[in-house]
């Protein structure tokens, strides 16, 4: 028995069948072809799934895919420019710029996190990105270059609204 | 000619632009038309005697394509995983080398053993078959730790291996220790436990195999981080394919640290039952399969002494270990504890004579093997260790005690009593340096603030050595190492002058696309953008042995580089004959072949293009085309080294223990990317900090039961657990290797754990502490303060 689920996803109106038990983070990438969202764990711990759901970071692991009916998602494909340019979110030049990577395996979550945590607060301190981080492990980069890059995509990005 | 962008610079990662749109292509991101899914069902008893298993209710259930299981196995006379070193003990007796079959047979030995494979249409399908199986296990008593292993009545894995113990492995001069200790002034003792580790990369363990019935010919898409070796152990020595015939790809990796580098029975399984069931079969772990079966690390527990003279030298110092290597032997295992441990005990000092006796012991765990750092932790934590206890007994200065040790940077080379010959290296500038940066001198108005505050302060040194750049063939060879270890690159420049290297190191996060581009980019003075590395398909790469033990740069990046070497000599023979010079004449500089002494130049891509559009050319005496292949197997292995300070702040009412700075000053020869290095460093160090303070595999002796077995038991460092850190490079070179470089991936890793606990030791040294068992838990700590006789609350 599958339903039907109407949400906007990345800018664009979607209609899919799911079946019910299905999760987020699977339709995505399963049924959807959208595997930028990365699956890390199984118990909601690792953040590598982290998705805009109504403009906030959700766990897409833990959400059923029924509770997106008439909602707006935001995934880490969503997040540059025109489609299909290179052009890149401000947060993700920062990641880029300050080494705020390795495997990339974590990224997409990571950026998705942040991104939420800088619209969220203007000027986040060192402890306010550590704290917002606590629900994305990364497992490579000690997290002070991604802390780093944070606060520098959030500055940028509210230079980028002032403008 | 463009933008060169060469050694020592800082370029964007190449790589990252697909990681961070969501573009990346790891395994589980693969899909193949008419694709099946496959699942693995795992013991849930540490050790029982597998009675007979029922796959009738499963192969009735809907969508399933068939249930595999050993008798399958054994049916299709298929091989047992092979282990990639052979060690000995003192006398040459081989150690003991029971089958590790690729689906149980007769036993499951740990929680997780593999005893059945089922493919169905979808994952939810074989999930739900997987549930229908009928197992008959005869539950057997389990042994996890290693002191209950090797005891008299202890439950025995394997009917030909007594007392659990695989290897009475030793290494060093034991009569020459023995007299260095009669003769001691003060004798330092010390017992430990290296706690086990599971590793944990984001991305869980992934395979995808195909089975082409035109060709005859397998594909298997894994998270490996040496493909070519599964190809090789795979193909040649498990299921009998030729090499030919297999195709082994390892794409983008989400993270290994050694965890990857193994071959899985689950490639294997995986592989083999594609052609069974003529379909192409994905199996992608959870996290919480991971924990029962990725290779876990480290677990050693060891009594050590050091002897030392009334100035505080080292006379000698004694190890004995006993190693768990789990329940089989996985590929590297038994080399990790013995010749990747022992050498390194002689750390930065010039202990005369060492002596280390390691027992190599089955339990009923997940098979241990190489951890980020494999072997060099365990034994810069023993050594660091014991060098501050005897500094406190002795009432000697812990920095003071170590520099009165330490090898002098004129002294190298400096031959070890245990094997390695350092190279070269600077222990003393190193710990120098860190004592600047780290503030040494302000400690104690911190300590102060701290105590005004209720908390306890400690500061903790950790000098080491490692050796990376794994290794010398014949080398390896003597130490019993069933594979070489040198690397491969070939460098194919296009008629545009636009370059494809392909080598065998693999990528997983180590930014090699960028690295080694500058190498080339430096070399032939083409455009760093117009370099491309391809790695991790051993169609499309020659050979490789992967990546691990900090050696892609050290011996991939020296293939590299000679066969960059290499094209350079060809463009010379080819310019000599385009400017009418004698090649003697011909110098290559910053993109241009030239006549020296003269204006008459010929670009790269000049000489590329002539090399494919052979119209005027020495077609006599030289082929077309230009690419160049070179293998390299290193004379030594590299040692870098450094000093970590750590600063913690312990809370004595909840037993909390904060890193509050943290230094690193650390020799990784030649530096290609700064900004890559310091990555790689702050990562290795979170992980060694994890070590210290977090992280631990905790089994239950008896059931075998994995007790820590998913990230919400496991703790895992996150951000908020970690300072700022200070990273910087204190390089001297390596005298062998092209470039001088020495490697960086483990050292971050290797030197913090020591760093760490000598720290939390310093904070609770007041009261009496001269030791804690890792990971110093709040727990941990907060029942030590309950012991202690002293008033918790600092004055
Ligand atoms: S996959 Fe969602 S939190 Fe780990
Ligand atoms: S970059 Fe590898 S897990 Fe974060």
């Amino acid at each position: 028995m599958t339903v039907q689920i109407s949400f906007t996803l990345n800018g664009r109106p979607t209609n899919v069948d799911v079946e019910p038990a299905t999760l987020v983070a699977e339709l995505l990438r399963e049924q959807l072809n959208l595997t930028g969202t990365h699956i890390g764990c199984d118990t909601s711990q690792c953040g590598a799934c982290v998705v805009h759901l109504d403009g906030l970071p959700v766990k897409s692991c833990t959400l059923l895919a029924p509770a997106l009916d008439g909602a707006t998602l935001l995934t880490i494909e969503g997040l540059q420019g025109a489609p299909g340019s290179n052009q890149m979110h401000p947060m993700q030049e920062a990641f880029r710029e300050h080494h705020g990577l390795q495997c990339g395996f974590c990224t997409p979550g990571m950026l998705m996190t942040a991104i939420a945590l800088a619209a969220e607060k203007p000027d986040l301190t060192e402890a306010d990105v550590r704290q917002g981080l606590e629900g994305n492990i990364c497992r490579c980069t000690g997290y002070q270059n991604i802390v780093v890059s944070v606060m520098a995509g959030a500055a940028a990005m509210h230079a980028a609204e002032g403008e | 000619m463009g933008n060169v962008i060469g050694i020592g610079a800082a370029p964007k990662r190449k790589e990252d632009q697909r990681f961070l749109t969501g573009r990346g292509n790891y395994v589980s991101d693969i899909k193949r038309h008419g694709m099946a899914a496959g699942v693995f069902v795992r013991s849930p008893h540490g050790h029982a005697v597998l009675r007979g298993i029922d796959t009738s209710a499963a192969l009735g259930s809907p969508g399933v394509i068939a249930v595999l299981t050993g008798e399958d196995v054994k049916a299709d006379g298929l091989g047992s995983l092979p282990c990639g070193w052979g060690i000995s003990d003192a006398k040459g007796v081989p150690m003991k080398e029971p089958p590790f079959p690729m689906l149980a047979q007769g036993k499951v030995r740990f929680v997780g053993d593999m005893v059945a494979f089922v493919i169905a249409e979808t994952p939810e399908q074989a999930n739900a078959a997987a549930e229908l199986l009928t197992i008959d296990y005869e539950v057997l008593p389990s042994v996890v730790g290693v002191l209950e292993a090797v005891r008299p009545g202890a439950p025995q894995l394997f009917d030909d291996v007594p007392n659990n113990i695989c290897c009475d492995w030793e290494l060093g001069d034991n009569a020459a220790v023995e007299t260095a200790f009669r003769k001691a002034a003060h004798v330092a003792k010390l017992s430990l436990v290296n706690n086990r580790l599971i590793g944990n990369p984001m991305e869980p363990r992934a395979a995808i195999a195909a089975y082409e019935p035109g060709t005859d010919r397998f594909t298997l898409w894994t998270t490996s981080q040496f493909p070519h070796v599964v190809r090789f152990l795979m193909g040649a020595l498990v299921l009998n394919i030729p090499q030919h015939k297999l195709r082994v790809v390892a794409p983008d990796v989400g993270g290994g640290f050694g965890v990857k580098q193994f071959h899985y029975g689950e490639e294997a399984v995986i592989t083999w039952a594609a052609k069974r069931v003529m379909r192409t079969i994905k199996w992608v772990a959870s996290r919480s399969e991971g924990y029962v079966s990725d290779r876990h690390g480290r677990d050693h527990v060891t009594e050590a002494e050091l002897a030392l003279d009334e100035t505080g030298k080292f006379l000698a110092f004694r190890v004995n270990t006993l190693a768990n290597m789990g329940g089989y032997l996985s590929t590297f295992g038994p080399n990790i504890p013995t010749n990747l441990y022992g050498p390194l005990l002689g750390g930065v000092y010039t202990t005369p004579a060492i002596y280390c006796n390691v027992k190599v012991v089955f339990t009923n765990t997940v098979p241990v093997d190489a951890y980020r750092g494999a072997g060099r932790p365990e034994a810069t934590f023993v050594l660091e260790r014991i060098v501050d206890v005897a500094a406190s007994e002795m009432g000697i200065d812990r920095v003071e005690i170590r520099r009165r040790n330490m090898i002098p940077k004129e002294a190298y080379p400096y031959q070890t009593p245990v094997l390695v010959q350092y190279d070269s290296g600077d222990p003393m500038g190193c710990l120098d340096g860190a004592l600047v940066a780290a503030d040494v001198q302000g400690f104690g108005i911190r300590k102060a603030a701290s105590a005004s505050k209720g908390k306890f302060r400690g500061l903790g040194y950790s000098t080491y050595v490692e050796a990376c750049g794994l290794a010398p063939s014949r080398f390896a060879g003597r130490l019993g190492a069933r594979g070489g270890l040198y690397e491969s690159a070939t460098v194919r420049v296009h008629p545009t002058g636009q370059v494809t290297v392909m080598i065998g190191t693999h990528n997983h996060g180590q930014g090699h696309e960028t690295t080694f581009a500058q190498i080339v980019s430096e070399k032939l003075g083409v455009s760093f953008e117009n370099v491309d590395i391809v790695f991790g398909d051993t169609d499309r790469v020659q050979f490789g042995m992967g990546t691990y033990g900090s050696r892609s740069l050290v011996v991939g990046g020296a293939a590299l580089s000679k066969a960059t070497d290499k094209v350079i000599a060809k463009g010379k023979k080819i310019a000599s004959h385009l400017l009418e010079a004698a090649e003697v004449d011909i110098q290559f500089e910053s993109g241009k072949f030239s006549v020296a002494g003269t204006d008459r130049t010929k670009t790269f891509e000049e000489i590329a293009g002539a090399a494919y559009v052979p119209h005027n050319y020495p077609l006599e005496v030289l082929e077309p085309g230009l690419e160049e292949q070179a293998y390299y197997d290193p004379v030594n292995f590299t040692y870098p080294g450094g000093c970590h300070i750590a600063e913690v702040e312990v809370d004595p009412e909840t037993g909390t223990v904060t890193l509050v700075n943290y230094t690193a000053v650390d020799d990784v020869g030649t530096v290609i990317n700064p900004m890559i290095v310091e990555g790689q460093l702050h990562g290795g160090i979170v992980q060694g900090v994890g070590q210290a303070l977090f992280e631990n595999a905790v089994y239950d002796e008896g059931s075998g039961q994995l007790l820590s077995g998913s990230l919400m038991d496991y703790c895992m460092p996150r951000a908020d657990h970690m300072p700022m850190m200070k990273v910087t490079t204190h390089s001297t070179l390596c005298t062998h290797t092209p470039m001088g470089v020495k490697g960086c991936g483990e050292v971050g890793t290797i030197g913090s754990p020591a760093a760490v606990i000598n720290a939390v030791v310093d904070a609770l040294a007041h009261l009496g502490v001269t030791h804690v068992d890792m990971p110093a838990t709040p727990n941990r700590i907060w029942r030590l303060l309950q012991n202690a006789s002293l008033p918790v609350a600092a004055e």
